[in-house]
């Protein structure tokens, strides 16, 4: 009578995806495992294959951009650190769940307003007073960058994801720009201003090191032992709940992405006024949206951003290293994509499983 | 022919991680039938006709269409066998017309033109006597509006199997029993019509037959015309329940909290509460009865201080000095440091009460986190409260680090009512703090509320179950469309009373039902 | 002033690529970030397979037709691929929108550089791509202003007015707009959410793809230049500048085009002034952003669930 049902043939779907409720710590850890080490051979199949390249060469040369002279080492760390500073910095805007993705400029401004105190303070005021203003200008420039997306966020709910991206290209832009006012020859590259850089201690790389390092247990202990930490886990779950306990949340979200800026901003500071000494619109490298990867890889956790931001630190050098050794064409972007796609898919295993229906009954298939 | 089977459940199973919704279900829907799924809230009504209309997938088991076994994988497949669901919480975009609305998804040989889907639209509307704007965007629209898209989609669609969930829980009186005409007008059609539903009385009215499913499992299904309120209840509940709570009589009542007047406007920007006064007296249960979305929750949020007063009085007497203090416009915080010990059992625990993903003891900070100077928390108070409600409440959890949104709807609510008396509060709120909680929770919370009142604490309860008012409360006020309708002394009162005053209007017509399925 | 509206145009046209494309995207949902990845990618792949077709036959003998159409397909083709790499992560495997997106840059990025390192001459083709409508020059301002441009001018104002017309229009369009939303409501009324955002997606990084190759081909007349990145996140703004509207969008890219060649086309400007002005779009961006969220016209909103995905059994 109801031609509609015959239309379509009973037959059960070959699987579904459900839930899981938690894997085990250690099954996690084990998915993760594996992804990076299906990353790590697809990648150098890549290489391999379209290179041409001996594996076990690759490996090495791979180890070798990150270990074989105290110098790289060294710039491995510190390469490592910054990047790890600026998933530092994202990460309590991040737990309040405001998608700052403008960390490029914020570590941007923060660098150009260092290298500005440098290039028209140095040497007209005393160096430690000039350390001083790089570094609180720089914290300023960045928690600017930062607070008007918040401030628009809190008043009006702008889209806090599109508004901070824009405002990494005026940053860029805004570098252009003094960079052609303050360099007279128009070639736009400011010569690198050496006698008025932040101090450094044991070899150049340390200080900035030791720093990242202290403000890493500062954010692990803000966050989950502070009060403002709480704060930022309440409205990051529910703006309800953090309403119902009387939490401001306007205040919450504007105090938080302040901090974000500001440390995005130190990042700035440490790479300019620390490193480098001169400014480039590529001085962040990136490193605005790479961190986001270290730290949502990390679940937010300082702790673990050590291991993540070293992790893609390490293949980023490691390919230069293959292709300077093997005077190959530039893969590293298509290695470091590789292998962040794999472990940014392994989270798939963890938080759902595969149910394949076989005959009537079921079957769990665990993918670890 | 007119009563063969439409539907057919077999053994039907589905979990949500270790949360059985439905164990083995089988049940059937014939052609030319209203059935009502019945069953107390979290019985898994809804969750077994999601898995008829495809947003869910059954774990095991067989559907059966016109005895011919299908797979509805998706609504789409349920839509190409004639059913249509009409959810609680509507699927609507907001942004959209009504008829785009109606429209979405189709497949129609027609050419697409919004101006001849409106004109259809409104001559179904007019057959069933809807009144509708297909123009109309959603988000201009009341909740009532929403709802008569959502039933002319299905309409629309010619669905010839209807699932309703819950479709009365926001309607007037008025609409439903134009709702109620409208279904039986289709059952004469032919269609098959299940309502889910936990009032008994829509069952009895409505129906021609009645299913009854419990924690999960499938009862029975009985005919109406054999059916008491009785027989279902003990089917939806397991035993004949006897409300047996032992209620004192109020020592030495005074006024605690003085509402006067009150006056809201919710974010659609309709008058949600129209001069509300009322008072709260100490060492008393005030029973706050309504049909669901009168503007209850308003009402505690606005006291609580998490909804804007438009105009009127909240004043709280301080029990030891007895000096009167305002309490409108003030934020939580302002309340609490006005030393006013406002606890408040929101109606949506983990949406609002509670924090899901935070576990027991940092969901006991909430309230308390702000205490001392210190930059830092301080677990240890916190982790003692949660052992605390974990041993006297018996909250059944593998410990105080657990997340609550692991544990089950019945200990969520102990560590959240655990958590607002543990401050000793002087008024407490309560916003139907048994909905989805089992006999045995429901007592106990019965249990705690009336040992606040024994200490002298204002309660103010929320319930939607009118025996249990009658039962616990000491007065019960009536809330009607936002405004006062009554307010009676909870000994002398029935059932009768309190819902003629709910609805202010003739109850539905208890016709119709006699006669049983197909005419 | 004609010559710069002319080439303002030009430029436009491969912003208007690329915001067409990610505005069908964004309105299935999907915030993709990978955009600028994916025009680059698209621009690489086309190019290479033009260095591929004028190794084979040899360069004077191509045929016009084909060494126009051929390239456009496979950029297409190209921006397909990396759309289906998106959604692979996104809709089936429910990765983060946002964290995809970005390595999906990083990996078109990376693609692009060793493909264009081992591509090496396929500006030969520059003139059939640049090739104007005849009369373009018999009639004065008119035939410079409205005439004077290649194929992929005209395509990319196609494409826009289609998309448009497919999003307001149509059927599919009201599916396409629900999925992005409301997909739990879309679902419910039968539209197979992850088949739509599929197909959109990858439709949408294929028209992006197209985009690179006219900025190649078309703007820089076979020049290779690492700055269509910059194109791709201009284009993002412009998605938001023209309020997810394709055919708001044709007016928002020439205006664009406008401001990146203001400064080649005003005399006697510093460099400095030059950066300032290329800073407008994306200012103007911002200022659009904050207007149309204080004003909160709901129809001017981003699509409800953007940057979201979506899981039936989400309870």
């Amino acid at each position: 009578m109801r031609s509609k049902t015959e239309t379509k043939k009973a037959h059960e779907p070959l699987f579904h995806v459900v839930k899981r409720d938690e894997l085990s710590g250690i099954k996690s850890i084990l998915v993760r495992a594996i992804a990076i080490l299906a990353a790590i051979v697809v990648s150098s199949l890549v290489v391999v294959i379209a290179e041409k390249v001996n594996p076990v060469g690759y490996f090495k040369s791979m180890f070798r951009g990150a270990f074989s002279t105290p110098t790289l080492f060294w710039s491995f760390l510190h390469e490592a650190a910054l990047l790890l500073c600026v998933a530092i910095a994202l990460t309590p805007a991040f737990k309040m769940r405001f998608w700052n993705i403008g960390g490029e400029g914020q570590v941007l401004v923060g660098g150009l307003a260092s290298i500005a105190c440098m290039f028209y303070l140095g040497g007209k005021v005393p160096n430690v007073l000039l350390w001083v203003l790089i570094i609180v200008s720089g914290l300023l420039a960045g928690a600017v960058w930062a607070v008007l997306p918040a401030l628009c966020k809190a008043k009006w709910n702008t889209n806090e994801t599109l508004f901070t991206l824009m405002m990494n290209y005026i940053a860029i832009q805004l570098v252009c720009f003094c960079l052609d006012t303050w360099v007279k020859s128009g070639s736009g590259v400011l010569e690198p201003m050496h006698g008025y850089g932040l101090p450094s201690v044991g070899n150049k790389w340390l200080l900035n090191i030791l720093i990242i390092l202290a403000l890493t247990v500062f954010m692990f202990i803000y966050l989950r032992f502070s009060k403002h930490g709480y704060e930022i886990s309440v409205v990051g779950e529910s703006e309800n709940t953090a309403r119902y306990i009387g939490i401001n949340v306007k205040k919450v979200i504007i105090r938080t992405v302040l901090i974000s800026g500001m440390l995005c901003g130190l990042a700035g500071v440490l790479i300019c006024g620390g490193i480098n000494h001169t400014i480039s619109t590529t001085a962040a490298k990136g490193r605005g949206f790479t961190a986001i990867l270290v730290s949502w890889l990390a679940k937010f956790n300082p702790l673990y951003m050590m291991l993540t931001s070293i992790l893609i630190v390490f293949f980023q050098v490691g390919a230069i290293q293959v292709k300077s050794d093997f005077n190959i064409s530039d893969v590293a972007d298509i290695t470091t994509a590789i292998i962040l796609f794999f472990i940014v898919g392994c989270e798939f295993f963890i938080r759902y499983k595969i149910v394949f229906k076989k005959h009537g009954h079921k079957e769990a298939v665990n993918n670890d | 022919m007119e009563n063969s089977v439409a539907i057919e459940l077999k053994n039907i199973t589905k979990t949500f991680g270790k949360i059985v919704a439905n164990r083995n279900v089988s049940l059937d829907v014939r052609r030319g039938e209203i059935l009502s799924i019945l069953g107390e809230n979290g019985s898994g009504k809804t969750t077994l006709m999601n898995m008829i209309a495809g947003i869910y997938y059954p774990d095991s088991g067989e559907i059966y269409i016109d005895g011919k076994e299908v797979v509805i994988r998706s609504p789409k497949d349920a839509f190409g066998y004639g059913i249509g669901m009409i959810h609680q919480h509507f699927k609507l975009v907001d942004v959209f017309t009504a008829a785009e609305n109606i429209i979405l998804g189709l497949n129609e040989k027609r050419k697409y033109k919004l101006s001849d889907v409106a004109r259809r639209v409104s001559e179904i509307a007019s057959r069933y006597g809807f009144e509708l704007d297909p123009m109309k965007k959603i988000y201009e629209m009341s909740v009532s509006e929403k709802q008569t898209v959502e039933i002319i989609k299905v309409l629309y669609r010619g669905a010839d199997i209807l699932i309703l969930d819950e479709p009365t829980a926001v309607l007037t009186p008025q609409e439903t029993s134009k709702l109620f005409a409208v279904l039986r007008r289709m059952r004469e059609d032919g269609k098959s019509i299940v309502i889910i539903t936990h009032k008994l009385h829509e069952v009895l009215s409505l129906s021609d037959r009645v299913s009854v499913l419990r924690k999960g499992e499938y009862i029975c299904t009985v005919d109406t015309c054999d059916a008491t309120v009785s027989s279902l209840t003990e089917a939806m509940v397991g035993k004949k329940i006897t409300l047996n709570i032992d209620r004192c009589d109020p020592v030495d009542p005074t006024d605690r909290l003085i509402i006067k007047d009150l006056e809201c406007i919710n974010r659609e920007g309709t008058k949600i509460l129209d001069d509300v006064s009322f008072t709260a007296r100490s060492g008393e249960i005030l029973g706050i009865a309504g049909i669901a979305g009168s503007g209850q929750r308003e009402l505690l949020e606005a006291i609580a201080g998490l909804q804007h007063v438009e105009s009127g009085q909240i004043s709280y007497i301080d029990p030891s000095t007895g000096a009167e203090e305002n309490l409108r416009d003030k934020t939580p915080i302002q309340i609490r440091q006005l030393g006013v010990r406002l606890s408040f059992v929101p109606e949506d625990r983990l949406g609002m009460g509670l924090v899901g993903n935070m576990d027991i003891v940092d969901n006991m900070m909430l309230r308390s986190y702000r205490k001392g100077n210190s930059a830092f928390l301080r677990r240890k108070e916190p982790r003692d409260l949660a052992n605390e409600i974990i041993k006297s409440l018996e909250v059944v959890t593998p410990g105080p680090n657990t997340p609550v949104r692991r544990l089950s709807g019945g200990n969520v609510q102990k560590v959240l009512v655990g958590r607002e008396i543990a401050s000793t509060p002087t008024v407490l709120m309560a916003a139907y703090p048994v909905r989805g909680l089992d006999i045995n929770s429901s007592y106990l919370i019965y249990n705690l509320l009336n040992e606040q009142k024994k200490n002298g604490v204002a309660v103010i309860f929320v319930g939607e179950d009118l025996d249990v008012l009658i039962e616990l409360s000491d007065r019960i006020l009536v809330i009607g469309s936002g405004r006062v309708t009554g307010l009676v002394d909870a000994r002398n009162t029935t059932k009768e009373e309190i819902g003629l005053l709910m609805t202010k209007t003739p109850e539905i017509e208890q016709s119709e039902n006699e006669g049983g399925e197909g005419e | 002033m004609i010559e710069f509206l002319a080439q303002s145009v030009r430029t436009g046209m491969t912003f208007l690529y690329g915001s067409t494309g990610e505005t069908l995207t964004e309105k299935s949902g999907h915030l993709n970030l990978g955009l600028p990845g994916i025009m680059s990618a698209g621009a690489a792949f086309g190019c290479a397979v033009e260095y591929a077709y004028g190794s084979a036959v040899g360069k004077l003998y191509v045929n016009p037709f084909i060494a126009v159409i051929l390239p456009i397909v496979v950029s297409f083709i190209g921006g397909m691929l990396m759309g289906l790499i998106y959604c692979f992560f996104t809709v089936t495997l429910h990765a983060n929108q946002n964290v995809t997106g970005l390595i999906l840059t990083t990996l078109g990025t990376g693609l692009t550089g060793y493909i264009i390192s081992k591509t090496h001459s396929f500006a030969f083709a520059a003139k059939y791509f640049t090739k104007p409508l005849p009369f373009a020059k018999d009639l004065g301002w008119f035939g410079k202003l409205f005439l004077s441009y290649g194929i992929l001018v005209y395509l990319a104002l196609a494409i826009a007015i289609i998309s448009s017309i497919i999003l307001s229009k149509t059927r599919v369009g009201l599916n396409i707009r629900a999925v992005g939303e409301n997909p739990a409501t879309a679902d419910a009324a039968g539209i197979n959410v992850t088949r739509y955002r599929y197909i959109t997606t990858m439709i949408g990084s294929g028209i992006a793809g197209i985009g690179g190759l006219c900025y190649i081909m078309d703007n820089l007349f076979g020049s290779w230049e690492y700055t269509i990145e910059a194109m791709g996140w201009l284009a993002i703004a412009l998605v938001i500048f023209t309020v997810w509207k394709p055919n708001i969008g044709i007016f928002g890219s020439i205006l664009f085009g406008m401001l990146y060649n203001a400064s080649a086309y005003i005399k006697n400007i510093s460099f400095a002034q030059t950066d300032l002005i290329e800073m407008l779009p994306y200012a103007v961006t911002i200022i659009v952003l904050i207007i149309t969220s204080a004003r909160k016209r709901r129809e001017n909103q981003p699509p409800a669930h953007l940057g979201l995905s979506y899981f039936r059994e989400d309870r």
